[in-house]
């Protein structure tokens, strides 16, 4: 069992290592591991400087800015020796002794091995130096008082070295390895408590992410039996299946950044993911599935809607339109329309879907084009017309409320 | 089937299947050419008009969405011997080249300085990132929107004194 002193102690400030005395394959070493890890999308503010921090980060206990983790030795890490970089990744304690929130997700960075957290300090300590301090916090009452963390650690962080699975592949360890550490996948798809940490027990269940839902990454996935490590592979890379469609929210930047990893720890991912998909007997039934076209009943019982479908939407989704004839799976195939929960299809029709990265169409924003009632209205059609499942409730209110937090 | 629709202020009833895109309506029954049809898909912006506020797609719109709603068009705008703010600077930056795409680039710079008056030149950036300019005058669009905005901004200030 751990111990948390309120304070950790200080570690000496170090001055800044030369860029000169690292390593050039230690330090692209570490760029394809900051790169796995996203440590850029928390840590560049919109249209920052790369890594410099003092982007905010809502919470549900308030607003945290991130830190600037560029080698600059006022407002960044730069006099941070490697020691205490390795402690605030595992144990999320700053160089001078501080607690830092687990929005540094030290829950799954602990299992980071010390040879990959040697790569990455070489990778930031040889970033630009940015002189920016990131804004004051903006917590609710008394959860600016941070040795509170050491009572939030001592309950959810559980430091623990990866042991690989003797029984499985070295693929599926390294996707593993990856998975649980430094990608912190469970970080936006497994269920938090009401202190904000991740649910043990309920790993990968499905959790929220910047109004988004997070789909579970096991067998509830209601696309379970149709992801396989091929299809995952084709999604993370490029942020687009065929059999499933494109990322949309907070899911398009982690593939943004998996685009630029090399292929064979993607794969591993995808190996590690699919099988936690199809860990039960869901795997027999494994099938890339029909779609689902129930378009004259859903005409009927949406008039109106069907003719916002026609004038918004058929263009790309309708069956045999140009894109659909390019590959692009029909909305039957989409999780985000076959969730229990609506929140992925309001908030891909409010905000849009960007372009993969540097290519093919995106999806724009129809929150403006479409009042609250008629999204919601084309949203109920278009449930009954690609799925088989339960009709949405109060879609209305759904919308006008994602619209609020917008 | 006869919907109402009001455009540059003006009530027009227009018989068409609800489902026909708006731009359709703007140019086929409205004679409004101002809006120009180039991907039909929502994303070139070439179609780009304003409805409460805000710039949308006209081409991804179907008249049933915009009944009763406020749509103003470059038409609404001002006239090639009266233009508007807007209109005059994307004139004096000479941001037109082959000019299909500037309709729409005007009704998305009006609906940023309707809301913004004094934007940076990084929310400019974003703001119009959705249009296309296939020729490459992106530079002297930012620049005829800087100078429409400043040319607002000196207005306000004289009518202040």
């Amino acid at each position: 069992m751990a111990f948390w002193y309120v304070d950790e102690p200080s570690i000496d400030k170090i001055a800044r290592p030369d860029r000169a005395s690292f390593d050039q394959a230690l330090v692209g070493r570490g760029e394809q591991l900051a790169t796995v890890g996203d440590c850029i999308v928390c840590h560049t503010a919109e249209n920052g400087q790369p890594f410099a921090g003092a982007r905010p980060l809502p919470t549900p206990f308030g607003t945290l800015f991130s830190n600037n983790i560029t080698p600059d030795e006022e407002t960044g890490i730069g006099n941070w020796s490697e020691e205490a970089f390795a402690r605030a990744m595992k144990r999320g304690v700053a160089r001078d002794g501080s607690h830092l929130y687990p929005a540094l997700p030290y829950e799954h960075f602990t299992h980071v091995s010390n040879d990959d957290l040697h790569a990455l300090y070489a990778f930031l300590m040889t970033r630009q130096p940015v002189s920016q301090e990131a804004p004051e916090n903006e917590l609710m009452p008394g959860l600016g008082f941070r040795p509170l963390l050491a009572g939030w650690k001592l309950l959810f962080l559980h430091q623990t070295e990866f042991h690989p699975v003797a029984s499985q592949s070295d693929e599926w360890n390294r996707g593993k390895y990856l998975v649980d550490g430094l990608a912190h996948c469970g970080g936006c798809h497994t269920p938090r408590n009401l202190a904000g940490g991740e649910e043990r027990g309920s790993e990968f269940a499905g959790g929220v992410a910047e109004g988004w839902n997070a789909p579970a990454l096991n067998a509830t996935n209601p696309s379970a039996n149709s992801w396989t490590a091929a299809s995952l592979y084709s999604y993370l890379k490029n942020g687009f299946d065929k059999g499933h469609g494109a990322a949309g929210g907070p899911m398009g930047p982690v593939t943004e950044g998996l685009a630029k990893v090399n292929d064979s720890d993607v794969k591993a991912v995808a190996v590690y993911i699919a099988s936690v998909m199809q860990a039960d007997k869901l795997r027999e039934t494994l099938s890339p599935g029909v779609p689902i076209d129930n378009a004259r009943q859903a005409a009927d019982a949406f008039p109106d809607a069907a003719h916002l479908f026609q004038g918004a939407c058929a263009g790309c989704h309708e069956p045999g339109s140009a894109m659909s004839q390019q590959g692009r799976p029909s909305l039957s195939n989409l999780t985000a329309i076959k969730m229990d929960d609506p929140a992925n299809a309001v908030a891909a029709l409010l905000e849009g879907v960007p372009a993969p990265p540097g290519k093919g169409p995106f999806m724009p924003s129809f929150g403006s084009n479409l009042t609250d009632r008629d999204l919601a209205e084309l949203l109920a059609y278009v449930r009954s017309r690609f799925t088989n499942r339960p009709a949405w409730e109060n879609l209305e209110k759904s919308v006008a409320s994602a619209r609020a937090e917008e | 089937m006869n919907s109402t629709l009001n455009v540059n202020g003006t009530r027009h009833s227009v018989d068409v299947d609800p489902s026909t895109p708006l731009l359709y309506v703007l140019r086929d029954d409205l004679e409004l050419n101002g809006a120009k049809y180039g991907c039909g898909l929502g994303q070139c912006g070439a179609c780009t008009v304003i409805v409460d506020g805000k710039a949308i797609f006209s081409c991804l719109t179907p008249v049933r969405a915009v009944v009763d709603r406020a749509i103003t068009t470059i038409e609404g705008l001002g006239s090639a011997t009266s233009p508007n703010v807007v209109q005059r600077a994307f004139q004096d930056e000479q941001a037109a080249q082959c000019g299909y795409c500037i309709a729409g680039m005007i009704m998305r710079a009006q609906s940023l300085l309707d809301r913004t008056p004094a934007p940076t030149d990084e929310e400019i950036r974003t703001h119009m990132q959705p249009n296309l300019c296939r020729c490459g005058t992106h530079v002297r669009i930012q620049r005829a929107v800087r100078r429409a905005s400043d040319e607002l901004a000196s207005a306000t200030k004289a009518g202040a004194k």
